[in-house]
């Protein structure tokens, strides 16, 4: 269970760093606002109609913050020249994945915890009815955007233009995060809200694909 | 790395067999798209435009059998390490590419008379669209990356990744599209053929099945030859 603590130790110093200066989560938080307020303006839409649009846009901002927020996550290392020293730390390399992806998914969820009720201000959307529901909702959409995301951060910093390649490499591959999440929170924001447990089923898949890929070639991507 | 694969590619004999493919190739795709325009049946309903279907729909099959081959160049890659095998991926991620590229083009041009429209999100299109967008996003991220050995590896990767996307992206569409009305139903092609047409059909995919791994291989020897000149001028810079 090495990897384990490994993981936690990994995590708390990935958590510890954010705290510090909480710039990552300041910067999206405000970041994803910005798209919520500018969309309003491209299409005014309506009560109705912003039950029908909303999911998408929510989780099209998400996607967008993501594809921004993951950037730093293995260029800090690389820019504090601190990669090889994580790598010397751990026996299993995948510790560090898994480690990144943890923090990830927690910055991840809780914006979108914090924004949930803005948005359901904003766009007259009642969310308190399947709070619990769409929280893991949005656990799993997000463990989809953290696992695929911090894999290609670490692709990302490796290359030139790396800030404009990573949402370039990122944003394709998550068409399946993107309808699915999009799908099954629709469901919950109903007059009727109801599970879809198909959909959560189809994330599921998406993230355990992705975390046993990761798990198999992450390692070289941390090769010097 | 040796010398050999420039000398066989400029030696007299290899360049004559290389012609002679070609010959072959440009031959064999001739008579396809005679085929196509005077031996297949026109279609009752659809009329002449019917036999853009010849190349539209045979173009999708090597597309992803091109994109296959890239994936099996990637694993390889990862586990060997190997030049021959990076080479192997970026050639047939272009070729399918380019199939993709023909898909992507031709779709339009039958949909418009038939359909009525260019473009409709159906399932396969979207798919077809996510898919060229990712084999973009593979081949740009080669241009990003200096290194020759760091770029096959994280390009190895991301087209393992990219690979393993194609079949959730489809399943995720086809699901998403069948809980909404089509806006067009499209009859299974392929399923109702008439024999003349079935024959012309299979005639193309085994056409451009030899078409794309002709391309594959001039692809692969021009990669390798690039590999040699960059290995040639970094032991010219060390020496």
């Amino acid at each position: 269970m090495a990897l384990l603590s490994n993981t936690a130790v990994l995590l708390g110093k990935e958590l510890r760093t954010e705290f510090r200066s909480r710039e990552l989560l300041t910067t999206t938080v405000v970041f994803i606002l910005t798209i919520v307020v500018l969309f309003s303006f491209t299409f005014d839409p309506s009560v109705s109609e912003s039950r029908r649009f909303g999911p998408g846009l929510l989780w099209l901002a998400f996607l967008f913050a993501a594809s921004l927020m993951l950037q730093p996550c293995f260029l800090r290392e690389q820019n504090n020249d601190t990669l090889s020293a994580l790598r010397l730390s751990v026996n299993d390399p995948f510790a560090i994945f898994l480690a990144k992806l943890a923090a990830n998914t927690l910055f991840l969820l809780f914006t979108q915890v914090l924004l949930l009720p803005v948005f359901s201000i904003l766009y007259n959307v009642p969310v308190l009815a399947a709070f619990p529901q769409l929280v893991l909702v949005m656990f799993m959409g997000s463990l989809g955007l953290s696992v695929t995301g911090t894999a290609l951060s670490a692709i990302s910093a490796q290359a030139r233009m790396r800030e404009l390649l990573l949402p370039l490499l990122l944003l394709p591959l998550l068409t399946p995060v993107l309808i699915a999440s999009t799908e099954a929170t629709a469901a919950l924001l109903v007059p009727n809200p109801a599970m879809r447990w198909d959909w959560m089923g189809f994330l599921l898949a998406f993230d355990v694909v992705f975390l046993t890929a990761l798990w198999l070639f992450g390692e070289y991507l941390l090769e010097e | 790395m040796s010398g050999c694969a420039l000398a066989d590619l400029s030696g007299g004999s290899v360049l004559k067999k290389r012609i002679l493919v070609a010959a072959v190739v440009v031959a064999l795709m001739g008579f396809a798209a005679y085929a196509a325009l005077f031996i297949a049946p026109t279609e009752s309903k659809m009329g002449t435009v019917q036999r853009i279907f010849y190349l539209h729909a045979p173009s999708g099959m090597v597309a992803l059998l091109s994109f296959f081959v890239c994936f099996v160049g990637n694993l390889a890659y990862v586990f060997k390490r190997q030049p021959k095998w990076d080479w192997l991926g970026v050639s047939a991620a272009e070729v399918g590419m380019a199939f993709c590229t023909v898909l992507i083009l031709t779709g339009p041009i039958w949909a418009h008379p038939v359909w009525g429209i260019w473009w409709t999100w159906d399932a396969r299109l979207t798919l077809t669209f996510v898919l060229w967008l990712l084999y973009t996003s593979y081949l740009l991220l080669r241009t990003l990356v200096e290194d020759p050995d760091r770029r096959a590896l994280v390009s190895a990767i991301y087209g393992i990744f990219a690979f393993l996307d194609v079949p959730l992206v489809y399943g995720s569409i086809r699901w998403w599209r069948t809980q909404h009305p089509q806006p067009v139903i499209m009859g299974g092609a392929g399923s109702g053929l008439e024999p003349t047409m079935r024959k012309v059909f299979w005639f193309w995919v085994l056409n451009l099945v030899i078409l794309m791994i002709f391309l594959i291989r001039e692809r692969y020897a021009l990669e390798a030859m690039r590999g040699e000149v960059q290995f040639l001028e970094r032991e010219a810079e060390a020496a």
